[in-house]
């Protein structure tokens, strides 16, 4: 378990191109023209760890970026084109020791079976660094680009066959997060014996067949890949409604959310802990993080009045989902702590314009929480689970586990 | 006039779930930790190899209705490897086994050109078929597809990719901070494909690549697997033990080249080989030995045999004479999950054959098995090796290996140290990697510049 002191909060940070403004790429600390490469991801991804941050985020999608709420655009004034998060993660695991790599994945054209090994091989690089940000598309021309099934076309979230559409597309996505993580249970931790003797290299009664049936696919199972270092790697999810609190509250370790003020921010955390009695995981450990945007200054005034330019810039005002702070890193050190009590365990910053906003978090805002008492001064695991304060899971198909299990209730021991 | 030496092309197979790796000797290491991976690929790349490269599976094997346990099992994801490996390797080329049955273009597509920009320019992907419903029980699509009907979607399957891959040209990136305009084209990475396999449309999200698009390996010896290779293929891996067989392979394969209007340098033929080192050839003969019998246990020997026989042999002493019962031909197989199993088209024929290869060699069911792996190998002294090597690659049994070392992840070490400065002796090894991609590891052309042309002049 994690040593970190309860008051302590823990920090991660969104990473997406040049950062969540549109016209982030138009600064010039910005480096578009490095997007492609391995060194731009480096270069952030190791900063975020000389701020001690638990984890990073890497935004991905099956289709171009749009400022449309479903459809493409055709804009050339933004940031189009992105590389495999899983693999952007990955390519920067061996160059990083202690922070948490976390890739988006779409489980709405993917297969579990890649995911889970993908994942998983990403625990291993790592040395159990692991997680996942797991995401649904409505996109129509997301499913073209799969031309598997046809996605109806809404015209907004809040009619009712939208929220059938997403109420189906996050059924799915929970079906897809429990077949991924049965795969990661699929080896028991000690299935590889290599025992000479016999000749047998593992002992096949501690391989399981997961048979997943769920309305979308079924998946038979064991893995090909053996049981990740953190057992299970860390699910994440980011959630706005019912509908996504429940999959956090169903399959998440942590879960993104984007209040605006603390009391939305306790009334969001107590609907999901009510998701989560209702799901039977009440005394599992759950994490909700507060989603903010983040501009960044040491002078006051200063981030607003870069946002009023990055916004000229854009051609409109930028918002997004999540409330969008200005200010300097006291003034954000003061707000996350005026959320924390509402039971918000820590915080996803999404940095309004990455060359300049991540430095401010890992040399400014880190700096200030850490004066407070309020942030961790080192590194005190190795895992992301254990920076989290989550323990390594036992597994499900472990006969010590199932032995101490009433049919359908909770673990005694 | 002497014909100029030809250079040879090297790479280094990781060795994973086969009867080849000696998981039980004190030397084998873990084949999943990420060191494994990194000791392995960091001495191709001292070696001045052109590439690693990864198998995958995506079922585990299954003998009898139980999971096979006698060689290593398990093996990490391809694709997650190979961007770590980028990490810790500058020049080496990063090849894998990807299945175009179990995946989607869009997908495969995203992942090897995030991997070529990830890697500046190393990606490669090997491209295998699928049909079996064993191993779609894993998968969303499930999908058992007909057997004649594989070669058609992985020819469909790549040739979509290459449209994706092609759908942005190179120049669209502007990233002009001044003007606000970060692309040239509104319509970057747009394309269309109906067919027979997928009808899909849309934008490509991913950028053109350094290679512009990934080697392009293709492993299979059938007929349709040669066209298959030789229409669309960088490379291809074969398997073929003898000089004598090797050559007709080349041979044939290559003269289906100018067919598709491609030179006789546009596909190069790398078979599999595993090699024995020693200090004299002796002494590598005698280890050969005891490495077969380390690979070839008794038991090992008795499931080889049932993959031919198709029965519960496990009552057979391994150390005794061959079944005389004839092997069962019915369709359902005892073995699953094994791509050897297709080897031995005609079982009865194998049964008949060796049984009386046996039966003159005075040979056990464990000695048959030993002697009849089809793996090629190099056994010799350092020297003997780089000899052997060259006369093939000169003699245009291939053009070069693709070497399967039986130990994790040590078991390169000694052909690096040993037998590549000979190699680099007779100058028919490269010192020094000669560019940075992996194309240009093996001569290959990028096929961006003409795309570039192409675009240029519409």
């Amino acid at each position: 378990m994690s040593s970190t002191s309860p008051s302590h909060l823990h920090l991660a940070l969104a990473l997406d191109g040049t950062g969540w403004h549109p016209a982030s790429w138009r600064e010039p600390v910005a480096r578009p023209r490095d997007l492609f490469t391995a060194r731009y991801w480096a270069d952030l991804i190791t900063e975020a760890e000389e701020g001690l941050l638990d984890f990073v985020t890497i935004e991905d999608g099956l289709g171009p970026q749009s400022s449309h709420f479903l459809d493409p655009d055709e804009r050339t004034d933004q940031v189009r084109g992105r590389l495999d998060a899983v693999l952007i993660a990955s390519r920067v695991a061996p160059l990083t020791r202690h922070i948490g790599l976390v890739p988006t994945v779409v489980a709405t054209h993917t297969e579990p079976f890649h995911i889970s090994k993908a994942i998983a091989t990403l625990d291993y690089v790592s040395t159990g660094r692991a997680g996942l940000r797991v995401l649904i598309t409505a996109r129509p021309n997301e499913a073209a680009h799969f031309g598997r099934r046809t996605i109806p076309r809404i015209e907004a979230y809040d009619s009712p066959d939208a929220q059938e559409l997403v109420t189906d597309l996050f059924d799915e996505a929970a079906d897809h997060v429990e077949a991924v993580r049965r795969l990661w249970d699929s080896w028991e931790d000690d299935a590889e014996i290599r025992d000479v003797a016999t000749g047998r290299f593992i002992d096949r009664d501690k391989l399981h067949y997961i048979d997943f049936e769920g309305k979308y696919f079924d998946v038979k199972g064991p893995s090909i890949t053996p049981r990740p270092p953190q057992g299970q790697p860390v699910v994440t999810a980011l959630a706005h409604q019912t509908v996504p609190y429940r999959l956090v509250a169903r399959q998440a370790d942590v879960g993104y959310v984007t209040p605006h003020d603390a009391d939305q921010a306790r009334a969001i955390v107590a609907e999901i802990r009510a998701e989560q009695t209702a799901a039977g995981r009440a005394e599992e450990p759950l994490h909700v993080f507060g989603d903010l945007v983040v501009f960044l200054d040491d002078e006051p005034g200063e981030a607003a009045a870069r946002r009023e330019r990055l916004d000229a810039l854009a051609g409109y005002p930028y918002a997004g989902d999540a409330r969008l702070f200005t200010g300097t890193p006291a003034q954000l050190a003061d707000l996350l702590q005026e959320f924390q009590p509402a039971g918000l365990t820590g915080f996803r910053l999404r940095p309004a314009v990455l060359g300049h906003d991540v430095p401010q978090i890992t040399r400014g805002l880190v700096p200030e929480l850490q004066r407070r008492g309020a942030f961790r001064s080192a590194y005190e695991a190795d895992t992301l689970r254990g920076l989290l304060g989550l323990a390594r899971p036992a597994n499900r198909y472990s006969p010590r586990l199932s032995a101490s299990l009433e049919p359908g209730g909770t673990p005694i021991a | 006039m002497t014909k100029p030496l030809k250079h040879i092309h090297l790479a280094a197979h990781f060795p994973g779930v086969n009867n080849t790796t000696v998981w039980s000797d004190p030397k084998a290491g873990s084949h999943i930790e990420f060191s494994s991976f990194v000791h392995f690929a960091r001495t191709a790349e001292r070696a001045k190899f052109d590439f690693l490269f990864l198998a995958e599976g995506l079922r585990l094997r299954e003998q009898g209705g139980k999971i096979y346990d006698l060689d290593v099992v398990g093996r990490p994801d391809t694709f997650t490897v190979l961007a770590a490996l980028a990490a810790v390797t500058d020049r080496l080329g990063l090849t894998g086994t990807i299945n175009s049955t179990f995946n989607e273009p869009y997908e495969v597509a995203r992942q090897f050109a995030s991997l070529d920009h990830l890697s500046g320019g190393r990606s490669a992907w090997n491209v295998v078929t699928s049909w079996d419903a064993f191993t779609g029980e894993n998968f969303r699509r499930g999908g058992f597809l007909p057997q004649e009907e594989r070669y058609s979607r992985a020819k469909e399957f790549l040739a979509t990719a290459n449209e994706l891959f092609d759908s942005w040209h190179g120049d669209e990136i502007l990233a002009d901070q001044a003007t606000g305009t970060f692309l040239r084209d509104a319509k970057a990475g747009a394309f269309v494909h109906q067919g027979k396999h997928f009808d899909i449309h849309g934008r490509f999200n991913v950028p053109r690549s350094p290679q512009g698009r990934p080697v392009v390996f293709q492993a299979g010896d059938s007929e349709e697997g040669r066209e298959f290779a030789a229409s669309s293929a960088d490379a291809i891996f074969s398997r073929h033990a003898t000089l004598e067989a090797g050559q007709a392979f080349y041979a044939d394969v290559k003269g289906r080249l100018a067919k598709y209007g491609r030179g006789h340098d546009q596909l190069l033929i790398l078979p599999a080989a595993t090699f024995v080192l020693g200090d004299t050839d002796a002494e590598a003969e005698d280890l050969a030995r005891e490495v077969r019998r380390q690979q070839v246990s008794g038991a090992t020997a008795i499931k080889h045999l049932e993959f031919v026989w198709n029965r519960d042999l496990s009552a057979y002493d391994p150390d005794g004479p061959l079944p005389d019962i004839d092997p069962n031909v019915s369709e359902e197989h005892i073995s699953r999950g094994r791509a050897q199993v297709r080897m031995y088209r005609d079982p009865l024929a194998t049964a008949r054959e060796w049984r009386e290869l046996a039966a003159a060699n005075n040979w056990s069911i464990r000695d048959l098995v030993i002697h009849t792996g089809n793996r090629h190998t190099f056994v010799g002294s350092p020297s003997t090796v780089a000899k052997t090597i060259n006369e093939f690659v000169q003699a245009d049994a291939s053009d070069g290996f693709i070497l399967v070392p039986h130990i994790t992840p040590g078991g390169l070490d000694p052909f690096a140290d040993q037998v590549v400065p000979l190699l680099q002796e007779q100058g028919v090894f490269r010192t020094d990697y000669e560019g940075t991609t992996l194309r240009d590891h093996l001569g290959l052309a990028h096929p961006d510049t003409g795309v570039l042309r192409e675009r240029a002049a519409s």
